[in-house]
């Protein structure tokens, strides 16, 4: 069992890959970038070979051989699998001692960290292939390559990890990672600024993962008697009925973890990190949206989903905390997509609908739809984004917005053209794609635990989902060509006369002028790969073929294995969801593409195909009065960025914009009122008690030495005096 | 025995006053000046001490060197070498009584602690005694200082260094 | 010879230099004064090897000497760095963190 035992050269192969990047890349011929590529790929073929045989340890603890199984599997329905345990592959050395408790540093690996480990080098290793055209002539290409090593090294470390510290350490290290990554350029203010922001609101999250972890050792400790980081340990521990560990420990230890989720995966409220997160490169905007950075947080949930389970007491088909925030989550996200006019936001805003998808199937019961969902989301998404990356690199001249310099460059960009139009499909849920596979079984998980109210909130993001993802896809790739100088001018004429825009990432070869075209096939390829899977990777969970859940669902411990109860296909929930998720491109194409000669007589049109008032609404305020109308923005859409842009980030950037705000309020309703007095009165008391206490800040080193020595010498005359 | 004392006395002397000195002229030049006083006296005890390696060296490093680098710096800085306006600043009184305090305590305090201890010197210190404990037990330490130096020495290029 | 008459000469010389930092206006007059610090600290050490009959007071006497030499040159190329942003080796002008 050599790729299971020894699955810890996975993430150790991208960390020594990161020193040799570090210590010698900028003298290797391709700058360092050719280690990381084939450090990755080793790590992906060990990915690989670990799949294939935790699948044949499946089979063989279920007896038979493979054929066996897979010929007894296709008849069987549903729930009768989980019956045969299957021990994960669990191995550890000490990595130090203190005062009796010996803390360890190990793997586990079972199906969940297979699929992780898969889906990381896989989706890291197409990143590194793409960026070393995208990157090309970067003035820190080296340094670029060797934190995508670390970073792809520090996710894996999270995800075999087999105790909740060792996950924790290899948390920070995304999160640091993340940040060098996001502000990869960061001479430019923004950049830097976006950095930080994504670095100290995740952060502000990890203050609970910091006190979840502690608490696992404790309610490890008030199972067993010997406290201990590890997740085997937690889930027995949490799982088993009989145990002595309290609810309300329990409770609090899932709201601690939740909070990391909520800050790690961006979900709201603390999701303001995400799209700023944009300011980085796009491949590494692709690797933190689909494969390391937010999905850290969702995988944490499934990891040690006993916890949540029984601490937010799922299973009884209340709300709770988990499924509320990722229901809002949902909502949210895909709400602020619709008044992006930049690419990426547009994507940033969808990967924050589609983790609360995850998060929210966690929260209803529905763990195997969540990873699943997690594993098909990380291919389109990647899909996605590279494409955006793509269309900004040889379409848009490094411009990442919509409205002024993309448009009709379907006929230009054929081949992303296609990859990206597969992408939005799988992402919008179309059968027989990958998202929709992996969306409908969190809305049949959501129906059949007796969550409704999600179920509904699911259909809804189904169809915002398609809905402005057609938005973004006509932006870009139909209509006029709007790059250059003349947004109105034919093509072919305002090629020659625009200058490129001055961007980091501008390379020689982009640096004179030139049509729009094709990227070469660095940039293509991965495109392809990944298109590749999210048409076919949902067919691996085919339902009552259902290989997805029977190879990577826990059966271990067994109170792990006992919560999840998987659902049967709903023929009819999945028609509905794919008519919803069609009837939000049908709208939202119908608008455009007869935009053009009479745009209210479009919306026009559109009330009367009879849609819901909701949808209606929402396609008039969000689209078309943003797009046609462009100073009406809509209401909600209009609300819900501005809260999202004020009072969110106010309440982030408490102590700064707070205090400012209630200043302003002071002034509008104190002092306008006419209680000048008694403000003036503070303000005078406050200056004058400053200038007071100032007095002593001379500024001079000599009297604060005075200050100091002369403490000295009376501390030491009152301890002489007192002995 | 006594004649030990008489010189202890009188060098002692000469470096109190030499130290009032560095601290009280007006002319930097003289502060100087003083400070050799106090150093070489300082050498002096040593040797009275029986330590006579680290005698030398206060007189090779601190007055063949550190003297000199002062008068650099007075002469860099421009220093007012003629005697004019004071050369303290206004918290003269305040520090004079907070030393005072401290000398105070830390006389009351020697002589509550060691007030009959003699110092008995039967052969000065061997050079080559100091040497071997240096590269053997104290090889680390010193190792670390000529790091330390080096540091500083390249610290004081890139601190005066005009660009 | 008494232990006490170094360590009170010492004691002395520290004082002294104590307050020279704390009083006197020129910076280069400030390092002098922590040189007589120094010396006082050397004396000590020196003092107490002599009394223990050990190499040991030396040997860390030298350690101060280097340090104190390097700290010298550092001293002088802040106060020369000083000097020539602020035109003036008056610690007094220095008062850049006055509130």
């Amino acid at each position: 069992m050599f790729f299971l035992d020894q699955a810890w050269l996975v993430p150790l192969i991208p960390a020594i890959s990161f020193v040799v990047i570090l210590l010698f890349g900028k003298r290797m011929p391709r700058q360092g970038s050719e280690v990381g590529v084939v450090a990755v790929g080793a790590s992906f073929l060990l990915s690989c070979g670990a799949v294939v045989r935790w699948i044949l340890r499946v089979h063989d603890a279920e007896g038979g051989s493979a054929l066996g199984a897979f010929g007894r599997s296709i008849g069987r329905i549903g729930a009768d699998h989980a019956e045969v345990p299957v021990l994960p592959v669990l191995h550890h050395v000490t990595w130090f001692q203190n005062g009796g408790v010996r803390l360890t540093a190990g793997i586990q690996i079972d199906g969940l960290a297979v699929v992780m480990m898969f889906v990381v080098t896989l989706i890291s290793l197409l990143v590194h292939v793409y960026s070393l055209e995208y990157m090309r002539g970067d003035r820190r290409f080296t340094y670029f390559y060797a934190a995508l090593s670390l970073f792809t090294a520090s996710m894996l470390l999270l995800v075999v990890a087999d105790n909740t510290l060792q996950l924790l350490v290899g948390w920070e290290l995304v999160g640091v990672c993340s940040f060098m990554l996001i502000g990869h350029w960061w001479e430019e203010k923004p950049n830097s600024d976006a950095a930080l922001k994504a670095f100290l609101t995740t952060r502000t999250g990890d203050i609970g993962l910091l006190t979840g972890v502690i608490m696992t050792f404790f309610i490890v400790q008030r199972a067993t008697g010997v406290g201990s980081f590890n997740i085997v340990a937690l889930n027995q521990a949490v799982s088993d009925p009989s145990s002595k560990v309290g609810h309300t420990l329990i409770l609090w230890c899932a709201a601690a973890l939740m909070l990391a989720i909520v800050g790690k995966s961006g979900q709201f409220p603390l999701h303001t990190w995400l799209p700023d997160a944009m300011a980085g490169p796009t491949p590494v905007s692709a690797l933190i949206h689909a494969a390391t950075m937010v999905v850290a947080g969702v995988y944490l949930g499934a990891r040690v989903y006993p916890v949540f389970f029984h601490g937010f007491s799922i299973g009884d088909g209340g709300v709770n905390p988990m499924a509320a925030i990722g229901g809002i989550t949902v909502i949210v996200g895909a709400l602020l997509a619709f008044v992006q006019d930049d690419i990426k936001k547009v994507l940033a805003y969808s990967t924050i609908s589609q983790l609360g998808y995850m998060v929210m199937a966690l929260g209803v019961g529905a763990w195997t739809a969540a990873v699943f969902h997690l594993f098909t989301h990380a291919f389109f998404k990647a899909d996605l984004f590279l494409g955006a990356g793509s269309v900004s690199h040889s379409g848009s001249h490094h411009s990442f917005d919509m409205k002024t310099d993309m448009g009709g460059l379907k006929k230009y960009m054929p081949q992303t053209y296609k990859t990206f139009v597969i992408g939005t499909l799988a992402l919008a849920g179309i059968f027989p794609l990958a998202g929709f596979w992996s969306k409908d079984e969190i809305l049949v998980n959501a129906g059949h635990n007796n969550y409704k109210l999600f179920l509904v909130i699911g259909l809804v993001g189904a169809f915002m989902t398609a809905a402005y993802m057609t938005r973004c896809v006509y932006l870009t790739f139909h209509g006029e060509y709007r790059g250059g100088h003349e947004p109105h001018a034919i093509p072919h004429v305002d090629e020659a006369e625009h200058d490129p825009i001055d961007t980091p990432a501008s390379v020689e070869h982009d640096a004179e002028v030139h049509p729009p075209h094709e990227s070469n096939r660095l940039l293509t390829g991965p495109l392809w790969v990944l298109s590749f899977f999210a048409v076919f990777a949902g067919f691996l969970n085919f339902p009552h073929f259902s290989r997805f859940e029977k190879w990577f669902q826990p059966r271990y411990p067994a109170g792990f294995a006992e919560i999840l109860h998987p659902v049967a296909f709903n023929p009819i929930l999945a028609t509905v969801s794919v008519l919803i998720a069609g009837a939000g491109i049908g709208i939202a194409s119908a608008y455009y593409l007869g935009k053009l000669p009479q745009g209210l007589s479009e919306r026009n049109a559109i009330a009367r195909a009879g849609k819901r008032f909701l949808v209606n609404k929402y396609y008039l305020d969000y689209v078309y009065e943003n797009v046609i109308v462009a100073g009406i923005k809509g209401p909600i859409s209009t609300g819900v960025y501005w809260f999202n842009q004020n009072v969110i980030d106010n309440v982030l950037n408490y102590t700064g914009r707070g205090a400012q705000a209630l200043g302003r309020a002071t002034y509008e309703y104190v002092d306008q009122k006419g209680v000048d007095g008694l403000v003036n009165g503070i303000a005078t008391l406050t200056g004058e008690s400053g200038g007071e206490v100032r007095k002593i800040q001379t500024g001079r080193l000599q009297f604060y030495a005075l200050v100091l020595v002369a403490a000295v010498v009376i501390f030491a005359g009152v301890l002489w005096i007192s002995t | 025995m006594i004649a030990e004392n008489v010189v202890f006395g009188i060098i002692a002397a000469a470096m109190a006053l030499g130290a009032i000195g560095v601290v009280r002229t007006k002319n930097v030049v003289h502060a100087a000046l003083y400070l050799v006083v106090v150093l070489a006296g300082g050498a002096a005890q040593f040797i009275l001490l029986g330590q006579e390696f680290v005698a030398w060296v206060q007189v090779l490093v601190y007055i063949g060197a550190v003297i000199v680098l002062f008068l650099f710096g007075i002469m860099l800085t421009r220093a007012p070498m003629h005697p004019k306006d004071s050369l303290d600043n206004d918290l003269r009184w305040p520090a004079a009584v907070t030393s005072l305090f401290l000398v105070g305590i830390l006389v009351g305090l020697l002589v509550h602690t060691f007030h009959a201890d003699k110092v008995d010197v039967q052969r000065p210190v061997r050079t080559a005694d100091v040497t071997s404990s240096i590269f053997t037990t104290y090889i680390v330490p010193f190792e670390v200082v000529g790091v330390l130096l080096l540091g500083a020495l390249i610290g004081a290029v890139v601190l005066a260094r005009k660009d | 010879m008494l232990l006490n008459e170094f360590l009170i000469l010492a004691a002395f010389l520290f004082c002294t230099g104590v307050y020279g930092v704390l009083a006197r206006k020129h910076a280069v007059l400030v390092l002098m004064s922590i040189e007589l610090m120094l010396a006082g600290v050397n004396i000590n050490l020196v003092a107490f090897g002599a009394f223990h009959n050990s190499d040991i007071g030396q040997v860390f006497a030298l350690f101060v000497l280097t340090i104190a030499a390097a700290e010298v040159g550092i001293g002088l190329a802040i106060v020369l760095l000083i000097y020539r942003n602020l035109h003036s080796a008056d610690l007094d002008d220095v008062d850049s963190l006055k509130g």
